[in-house]
C-alpha cells in the first residue's frame, strides 16, 4: 500500500466520485477540501508519478452510445501465447486482454459496432488463429462500481 | 460540424487523461471551437444521458491496495441467477457482476470480478459469497499477465 496522507484519500475520493464538471474543476475542488489548487496539483502529480491514478477523463458506457461489447475467452496452446496475443490485442476493439490460469487461457473484451460485426471479426479471427473463441456477452448486469473508495469519509 | 459529430469528437477527446491544469479543458474547447462552458454543458448533458458513466480518476487497484483481484465464474440455475447476483453485488469487493451468455463447453455464467488485500482474504471472500448465495460450483479465474488495457476509440 502506497503512503497516503488523509489529504491524499480525501482528493482521490473527491477525483473518483465528485469531480466537479466546470470550468476550473481543481479549484472548486480545492476549495471544499481548504487547500490551495496548487497543493492539489502537486498531490495529484505525485499520486499519478506513482501509477496510482491511471488517468483522469471520462468512463464511456459503450452500450449507451450503442456499441455492442463480449467478454471472449480462447484455449491457447502454451507456445502460441505471444504470438496470438500480438494478434488479438492489435484489433482496435480489443481493449482489455489477459493471460488467466485456466483452460481458457486468454480472455479479452471485444467492442463494435454492432453484434453482427463482432460476430464476423470473431470468425475472422478464429481463421487467422486457426482457434475456437468463445464469446460471453452480458445478459444482465447487476454490479458495475469503477471506483475505489479510499476511506476518507470514515476517517 | 452536427450536434452528434461534436459529442463524438468530445467521447473521443475525454477517453485518455485530461490535461492536469487549472482549465482542463482550455485546449479541448480551442480543438473544437466552442467556449470551455460549452464543453462543460455537454459532458453533463453526455453524463445525465449515461453515455458518460462516472468522469474523474481511473485507479490502478493494485497500487491501491488489492493486490489480491480475481474474476470468478459461478455455475448458476437460470431461476437463480438474479437472486445471487443481486446477494453479490452487495458485497463491496465486487466490482463488476454480470449474467452471461456462456456455451456449455464453458458453462459457467455468473461473473464476478472480487477484490482483496491478500491472497488469504480473497479466499475468505469467495467462501462468503459461495455461503451467502448457495452456489458452491465456481471458477476462480485470476489474471497472470496484462497484455492490453485500454480505452474504446468511438468513431
Amino acid at each position: 500500500m502506497l503512503n497516503l496522507q488523509d489529504i491524499d484519500r480525501a482528493i482521490l475520493d473527491d477525483l473518483q466520485n465528485d469531480f466537479p464538471l466546470s470550468v476550473q474543476p481543481y479549484q472548486e475542488m480545492a476549495k471544499k477540501l481548504d487547500i490551495s489548487e496548487a497543493e492539489i496539483f502537486e498531490r495529484i502529480a505525485r499520486m499519478k508519478a506513482s501509477g496510482l491514478i491511471r488517468r483522469i477523463g471520462g468512463i464511456i458506457d459503450s452500450r449507451n452510445l450503442g456499441f455492442y461489447s463480449t467478454l471472449c475467452a480462447v484455449a491457447v496452446p502454451e507456445v502460441r501465447i505471444d504470438s496470438v496475443a500480438a494478434v488479438i490485442n492489435q484489433l482496435p476493439g480489443v481493449t482489455h486482454n489477459y493471460l488467466r490460469d485456466n483452460t481458457f487461457n486468454m480472455w479479452f473484451t471485444l467492442t463494435a459496432s454492432s453484434d453482427i460485426k463482432a460476430a464476423e471479426t470473431i470468425r475472422d479471427m478464429e481463421g487467422v488463429l486457426g482457434l475456437k473463441i468463445i464469446a460471453m456477452p452480458a445478459r444482465k448486469v447487476y454490479k458495475i462500481k469503477v471506483s475505489f473508495d479510499m476511506g476518507s469519509k470514515n476517517e | 460540424m452536427s450536434n452528434d459529430s461534436i459529442d463524438r469528437s468530445i467521447i473521443g477527446l475525454i477517453q485518455g487523461d485530461i490535461p492536469l491544469e487549472s482549465r482542463p479543458f482550455e485546449s479541448l474547447a480551442k480543438e473544437l471551437k466552442m467556449s470551455e462552458q460549452e464543453i462543460v454543458a455537454r459532458l453533463r448533458t453526455l453524463q445525465k444521458n449515461g453515455i458518460i458513466r462516472r468522469w474523474g480518476a481511473v485507479l490502478r487497484h493494485q497500487k491501491a491496495g488489492y493486490v489480491a483481484n480475481a474474476m470468478v465464474a459461478w455455475k448458476v440455475a437460470p431461476d437463480r441467477a438474479d437472486e445471487a447476483g443481486n446477494i453479490m453485488a452487495r458485497f463491496s469487493e465486487v466490482s463488476h457482476c454480470y449474467l452471461r451468455e456462456v456455451p456449455e463447453t464453458f458453462g459457467y455464467s455468473l461473473f464476478a470480478m472480487v477484490h482483496a488485500h491478500s491472497d488469504e482474504q480473497l479466499l475468505e471472500l469467495i467462501i462468503a459469497i459461495s455461503e451467502k448465495t448457495g452456489l458452491s460450483d465456481y471458477q476462480v479465474i485470476r489474471s497472470l499477465r496484462e497484455f492490453k488495457k485500454a480505452s474504446m476509440k468511438y468513431v
